[in-house]
């Protein structure tokens, strides 16, 4: 294609655009609410992959013995959580490095408060913090570190505990939210590009006698045709672009004004830096992509060339 | 460079136009079509640049077979026929010169060529002057030279024109008769439908005479042949 035909078909693609100015802001608002969605929910999914990986380093499983378990006792204990395949580590801690934690967990007021607990009243058991090699086995592996019990009848174990909760909670909401999230996403791209298709048919239909003429002198079909696709492609290009503007520039406000307090949980949000190219680019590929598509379907159905 | 071979055309809604033309028109004639309204002539036109396909029957134009043409093929046939509507088809929203540009521009010539021939081909109709006005600011026979300038402008090997003189004063219609006859003289076929008794007669070519659908003369410098 020569230079000077692409030029007009930019040309004519923004004039298309302009002239249904309602239309146009309709369907490019609602490209830009769909991918707005989109984008809210990949934010969400990346920081919750995040938040993750920093638990993936917090999160291990401590094992608190009986306080009146022996030495030789609690080293059968180690080696059989050793055995667990899935398991990557297991570091003992003896009871007085427990206290000596507890102690330092609790800052200046604490080291009052338990004064006179160390040596023979030290309250606290012995443990062991085991440490998986995946995050997503944690229970299966705590399951097998309570069935050590069953085998021993002195039930030296008293306790496993690990962020269950936490872990287990941050992935079913994750799951959950994903699906309603490409539910969402889905409907309102279906409606993004039914008014995308929309706006193009009533532009064909406006340059209907324009079109008939192209063709009695010899035009091309690919020719008529690409006005109408870069009108597509400008509406989703615009629409998205400022989704992505609005979205980005929500989110690293976001980022500011909360940081310091989810820094005190030893987290942090994903920064700007990380996200920009891959959710604006995203975002703005697929709304570029969703408005040839649109036009597509108005192209192939009205524009019979 | 047009040839029908046993042409029928009924249209969807069961109208018959056209029922076994066979005619044959060579390279730089000049062409009369006549007959009564309703007779078929522009059926007739629509088929040569295939704006209609016939419903029975060859045809070829400048060696290409039209019914049985690709439709990827078709917009190179159309570059061969400059077509001149009786109803002008000029785009209103577009000056003189960019509604002759814009035959150029859709086959994609190069910029500056557009221009050198636009203003080249304006200057043959005589409108060079008008170059800017919109459709709207122009006479009829402007506006019918605007159409015609546009036709020419690819510089086609046929041109076929539906009535160009349909709504003119004589003296108009005379200069663009003048026009008609130029173009053909530099080697254009040209087919031609008209009611205009004066000008077939005054101006002496061939006159194909249609009359319910098929051909009922065929005549060398012929005559209008009806009382209007
Ligand atoms: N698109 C169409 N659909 C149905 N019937 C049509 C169509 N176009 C033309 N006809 C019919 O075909 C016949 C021939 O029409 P055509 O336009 O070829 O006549 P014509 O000779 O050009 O007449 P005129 O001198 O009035 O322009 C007429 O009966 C007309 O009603
Ligand atoms: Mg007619």
């Amino acid at each position: 294609m020569r230079f000077s035909t692409v030029l007009r078909h930019l040309r004519e693609g923004f004039k298309n655009v302009s002239r249904n100015g309602w239309m146009t802001f309709a369907s490019m608002s609602s490209i830009a609410v769909s991918l707005f969605i989109l984008g809210v929910f990949m934010l969400l999914a990346l920081n919750v992959s995040k938040l993750a990986d920093q638990l993936d380093n917090q999160v291990q499983i401590n094992v608190y013995l009986q306080v009146d378990v022996e030495q030789p006792k609690a080293e059968e204990i180690e080696r059989t959580i050793k055995r667990i395949p899935e398991v990557k580590s297991v570091t003992f801690v003896p009871k007085a490095e427990g206290l000596k934690r507890f102690r330092e967990s609790m800052g200046e007021e604490g080291k009052a408060a338990l004064e006179g607990y160390e040596n023979e009243n030290n309250p606290l058991p012995d443990a062991f913090e085991v440490e998986a090699f995946n995050p997503q086995q944690i229970s299966f592996i705590a399951k097998q570190i309570e069935a050590i019990n069953l085998t021993d009848p002195a039930k030296s174990i008293a306790k496993v505990k690990y962020g269950k909760d936490t872990i287990e909670k941050l992935f079913s909401i994750t799951n959950a939210v994903r699906n309603i999230g490409i539910f969402i996403v889905l409907g309102l791209a279906v409606m993004a590009m039914f008014l995308i298709s929309t706006t193009i048919k009533m532009t064909i239909i406006a340059r209907r006698r324009e079109i008939s003429i192209m063709k009695l002198v010899g035009a091309k079909n690919s020719f008529i045709r690409w006005p109408f696709f870069i009108e597509g492609a400008i509406i989703g290009f615009f629409g998205s672009l400022f989704s992505t503007l609005i979205l980005l520039f929500g989110y690293s406000q976001l980022v500011k004004t909360t940081s310091a307090t989810v820094g005190l949980y030893m987290i942090e949000f994903a920064s700007i830096d990380e996200v920009r190219m891959l959710v604006g680019g995203t975002i703005i590929a697929l709304g570029t992509l969703l408005g040839v598509w649109g036009s597509t379907i108005s192209v192939r159905k009205y524009l019979k060339v | 460079m047009i040839e029908m071979q046993d042409i029928w055309k009924t249209y969807a809604d069961g109208t018959t136009a056209l029922q076994g033309v066979n005619v044959v028109i060579d390279r730089n004639e000049f062409v009369y079509i006549v007959g009564p309204s309703g007779a078929g002539k522009s059926t007739f036109m629509k088929l040569i640049y295939r704006e209609e396909v016939p419903t029975k029957g060859q045809i070829s134009v400048n060696g290409f077979n039209i019914g049985k043409l690709k439709h990827r093929k078709i917009p190179y046939v159309r570059r061969n026929i400059g077509v001149i509507f009786q109803d002008y088809k000029l785009l209103p929203k577009l000056s003189a010169f960019e509604n002759v540009a814009f035959a150029m521009e859709v086959i994609e010539t190069p910029r500056r060529l557009i221009r050198r021939r636009t203003m080249e081909v304006l200057e043959l109709v005589g409108l060079k002057h008008k170059a800017s006005s919109l459709p709207a600011q122009l006479s009829g026979g402007e506006q019918q030279r605007v159409a015609i300038a546009r036709a020419i402008v690819n510089s086609p090997a046929v041109i076929v024109a539906d009535e160009p003189t349909g709504n003119l004063d004589p003296e108009t219609s005379w200069g663009i008769m003048n026009l008609l006859e130029e173009i053909n003289f530099r080697g254009t076929t040209i087919v031609m439908a008209t009611h205009n008794k004066e000008i077939v007669n005054t101006l002496r070519k061939r006159v194909i005479a249609i009359e319910r659908g098929t051909i009922v003369r065929d005549q060398q410098r012929g005559d209008y042949g009806y009382e209007i």
